[in-house]
């Protein structure tokens, strides 16, 4: 319970941060040249003054920065995103299509990159120095230090063109309609490799940060003294410093979610998925920025999310943390 | 090359494919009905209305939906679609439309007069880009009966004209759909209804857009294919990966990288091809800046121009695709001043003593002044030519600086603040030079619209040369009035129009009939069709 008003705190604690996130990008963006007429007529290659001059008018940007600032906050105070000026229709709904593929592809991304990379950072290690940990430590680096669009093209080449075995884009089958547990499969098939792409350079961090963790833990007392009660290695490895060891690791995917949306711009683009990461992008092209606002808030919403788990997650590992506050 | 012109010819006759190519296997001269077409579109739009928005990128899908008034031949002659005829009063102030009988809407409703008249009054006049200037001078639109309607006019309006703008600038919708409604806002604005050979199934943001085969369709028995299908695909390496993995069958209108465009055309399961596409010719430009002392002086800017090696920067940046221009003019048109040569071919000496005699002579460290170039990125190969040209006039003394913005940004940077030396952009040729080129040069376009005069630059002559052949119905007078315009601003370069240069299609040679005309990825592919 005392957990729960934690995270009450800590979640009413968010609310300015919020609000002072979308004035400072509202007021940012205003710096930024040209607007959504800008980027409207450049996409319909070209119109004339009168033309432009009444879509200034309809989108009403001819009213002065501190009006629209305050018309659209007062409209967040009703929990009204406003409207998208891009697709004509309220930012919330724009946002609801495009979240179940954001979040499908982070989540499960997030997954693999906690599951393999604690395995890998376990095994390195466990045989630290020796040519397994050498060779997972290289692949860590390899991993990291590559940028994911190549990772993705490479992988469209390799599996989708070449071998033909996974699709090279999309988030799911549109020439067949599928449903229920076919559906689930084909979507799973068309993330594949973005899920791969996206995960390969957390998975680099975790196996990092495991690796280093488990090395820690295991010159510690307890360690010693459990395996002096003549405790198994395995049980030893796994309750007392496996235990230990995912505290870091933890923190880290609080960290992360905010990182990994702004990663999964490229990997969307890349694999033509529609999802956050990519409407982001486009409404900065577009100047679209009741949308690209909206985006920030449901992006800083998740983040506050995902955190929340994350000192649920801390109780369970350290009771301690939990009982000090 | 070869085996380009045998496909086409494949596509267009088979009867002549008997006959020239008798090794062709004839299985499959007949054409077959069914199957899905895969298209790849490059960016998402936000209204799908071609009677609100005239831009490639609307007409690549809703041209199979909704209808214009006439469509063009392989030849880019206008030809009939919604309307059947045409003819024009001897004035030129009167220009009457007869429509084709038995057309019906997707909804079910008939196609009428009226709904011409509600389009060419409410939409094309008031919002459509680019036909806001055309019908200027529109001043009612009469329907004597459900299949006439009659176009008034305040000025005479040359019919080759009215009918070449007519094919992207005359498509029509629905009057009782958008009547009396908020037209931007209305949603059939994004599930368009028309008259078309497909009918609009889905549109899922950031996927696809879908549309299937008009039962009703007033061609009888076509179209061929059960669908269309168009998936968005922004990433230019991941719309390659698209088509060679077979998920998209079509990218029109250059939308691929140009190494991906060179690559493809070594792969034998594509054509990659400008036929079928000439209605739609671009330019690299370079715009002036008239208010900097140095660049109003036209030997300057002649100086600038032969400073250039345009033919080095074709072959070597542009993979060999396009050539340098004459003048505003494209060759394919049929305004085209026969025999024009590029004005001012690539001679730096030449260019070094244009500036030495207009009293920019080199200074400290070679340098005869600085320029700033804001390159306006609708293109890969508009930073591309930037880049070119900032080493080039750094040969003659000229520095360049480069400065970056997104599109928005560098179009409001040169259009509306005036913040820029020189530009590179595109412009883009349509049919007629009365619909989008002589904006470029005529003066009086208010501050802030994209793509018009905004450099500073004035010439009474010009304006009225402009003014006259818009309004020209003699089309040998008014070719000839374009010849005198054409020579007047290749004397005065106000914009430097660099390169002239086709778009390129893609396409799975499964695809039959298609490229059968001027225009074809932005026409209604009703006779369309795919090889099993």
């Amino acid at each position: 319970m005392r957990l729960f008003a934690l995270a009450g705190r800590r979640l009413l604690a968010a609310l300015p941060a919020l609000l002072i996130i979308l004035a400072g990008l509202f007021l940012l963006l205003q710096l930024a040249p040209g607007d959504t007429v800008d980027a409207l007529v450049a996409q319909m290659g070209g119109g004339d003054a009168t033309m432009i001059a009444n879509l200034r008018e309809y989108y009403r940007l001819n009213d002065s920065v501190s009006v629209r600032l305050g018309d659209y906050l007062w409209r967040l105070v009703h929990l009204d995103l406003g409207h998208s000026a891009i697709y004509g229709k309220p930012v919330a709904l724009v946002i609801a299509e495009r979240l179940p593929a954001t979040l499908l592809l982070m989540g499960s991304s997030l997954a693999i990159a906690f599951a393999v990379g604690m395995a890998f950072g376990v095994l390195a290690a466990r045989r630290v120095n020796r040519w397994p940990d050498t060779l997972i430590s290289t692949l860590g680096l390899v991993f990291y230090a590559t940028p994911s669009f190549w990772f993705g093209l490479m992988g469209i080449f390799v599996f989708a063109i070449w071998l033909d075995w996974l699709p090279s884009g999309g988030f799911e089958s549109i020439d067949v309609s599928l449903h229920g547990l076919a559906r689930v499969a084909d979507i799973a098939w068309h993330l594949t490799l973005p899920t791969v792409t996206l995960s390969l350079i957390f998975l680099a961090v975790y196996l990092r940060i495991m690796r280093a963790s488990m090395l820690e833990v295991s010159t510690q007392d307890f360690v010693r003294t459990a395996r002096a009660k003549g405790v198994g290695e395995t049980a030893v490895v796994v309750r007392h410093m496996l235990r230990n060891a995912l505290l870091p690791m933890v923190t880290l995917i609080g960290l992360q979610a905010g990182t990994m949306l702004g990663g999964s711009v490229v990997v969307e683009t890349v694999f033509a998925l529609p999802g956050l990461g990519r409407l982001a992008y486009e409404s900065v092209v577009q100047r679209d920025l009741n949308t690209l606002l909206g985006i920030v808030f449901v992006s800083a919403l998740l983040v506050i999310a995902i955190n929340f788990l994350v000192d649920l997650l801390y109780a369970r590992l350290d009771p301690r943390i939990a009982g000090t506050h | 090359m070869s085996a380009n012109r045998r496909q086409f010819l494949l596509s267009t006759g088979a009867l002549l494919v008997t006959a020239a190519w008798p090794t062709i296997s004839f299985s499959q001269t007949e054409p077959r009905r069914g199957g899905v077409l895969n298209v790849h579109l490059g960016s998402e739009q936000r209204i799908l209305n071609p009677s609100l928005r005239a831009s490639t990128g609307v007409y690549i899908v809703t041209s199979k939906i909704i209808e214009s008034l006439v469509d063009l031949d392989a030849d880019g002659k206008p030809v009939p679609q919604l309307a059947t005829s045409w003819t024009s009063s001897a004035d030129g102030k009167t220009i009457t439309f007869k429509l084709r009988e038995g057309v019906k809407w997707h909804d079910g409703k008939p196609f009428t007069s009226s709904d011409v008249q509600y389009n060419a009054l409410e939409l094309w006049k008031k919002q459509l880009n680019f036909a806001t200037a055309l019908q200027l001078y529109l001043h009612a639109v009469d329907t004597p009966d459900a299949h006439t309607v009659v176009f008034r006019y305040e000025r005479p309006m040359p019919l080759d004209l009215l009918l070449r703008a007519l094919a992207d600038l005359g498509y029509v919708v629905p009057r009782h759909v958008y009547e009396k409604t908020n037209v931007l806002e209305n949603p059939a604005n994004t599930a368009p209804i028309g008259t078309g050979p497909f009918r609009f199934v889905e549109y899922q943001r950031g996927q696809h857009i879908i549309a299937e085969r008009n039962p009703n369709y007033w061609r009888k028995g076509l179209p061929y294919l059960d669908r269309v299908v168009w998936r968005i695909i922004t990433d230019k390496s991941a719309a390659t990966a698209a088509l060679e993995t077979g998920q998209v069958q079509l990218s029109a209108y250059s939308q691929l990288s140009l190494a991906d465009l060179d690559r493809l055309r070594k792969n034998p399961k594509f054509e990659v091809r400008s036929k079928g596409l000439e209605a739609n010719v671009f330019n690299n430009t370079l715009e002036f800046n008239f208010r900097r002392k140095e660049l109003s002086d036209v030997r300057v800017r002649r100086a600038i121009v032969h400073a250039i090696d345009i033919g080095f920067f074709i072959d070597n940046f542009l993979y060999g695709l396009g050539k340098p221009a004459t003048g505003p003019i494209p060759s394919s048109s049929s305004f085209f001043p026969k025999g024009s040569k590029p004005p001012y071919p690539f001679d730096t000496k030449r260019a070094e003593s244009l500036l030495d005699e207009a009293g920019y002579k080199r200074g400290k460290g070679g340098v005869r002044f600085t320029l700033k170039l804001v390159p306006i990125q609708n293109g890969e190969d508009v930073p591309l030519l930037a880049t070119f040209v900032q080493q080039s006039l750094e040969q003659v003394g000229i520095k360049v600086e480069i400065v970056q913005y997104d599109i928005a940004g560098a179009l409001n940077a040169v259009y509306k603040d005036a913040a820029f030396d020189i530009a590179t952009g595109w412009h883009q040729y349509r049919g007629d030079p009365a619909v989008s080129t002589t904006v470029w040069y005529r003066s009086g376009s208010p501050a802030g619209a994209p793509w018009t005069n905004q450099y500073g630059w004035k010439s009474d002559k010009v304006d009225k040369l402009i003014d006259d052949a818009a309004t020209e119905i003699d089309p040998a007078k008014r070719r000839a009035l374009y010849a005198d315009w054409v020579k007047a601003v290749n004397e005065d370069l106000p914009i430097w129009m660099a390169t002239e240069r086709e778009f390129y299609s893609v396409v799975s040679r499964n695809v039959q009939n298609g490229h059968n005309n001027a225009r074809w990825p932005s026409s209604s592919w009703h006779d369309t069709w795919l090889k099993a």
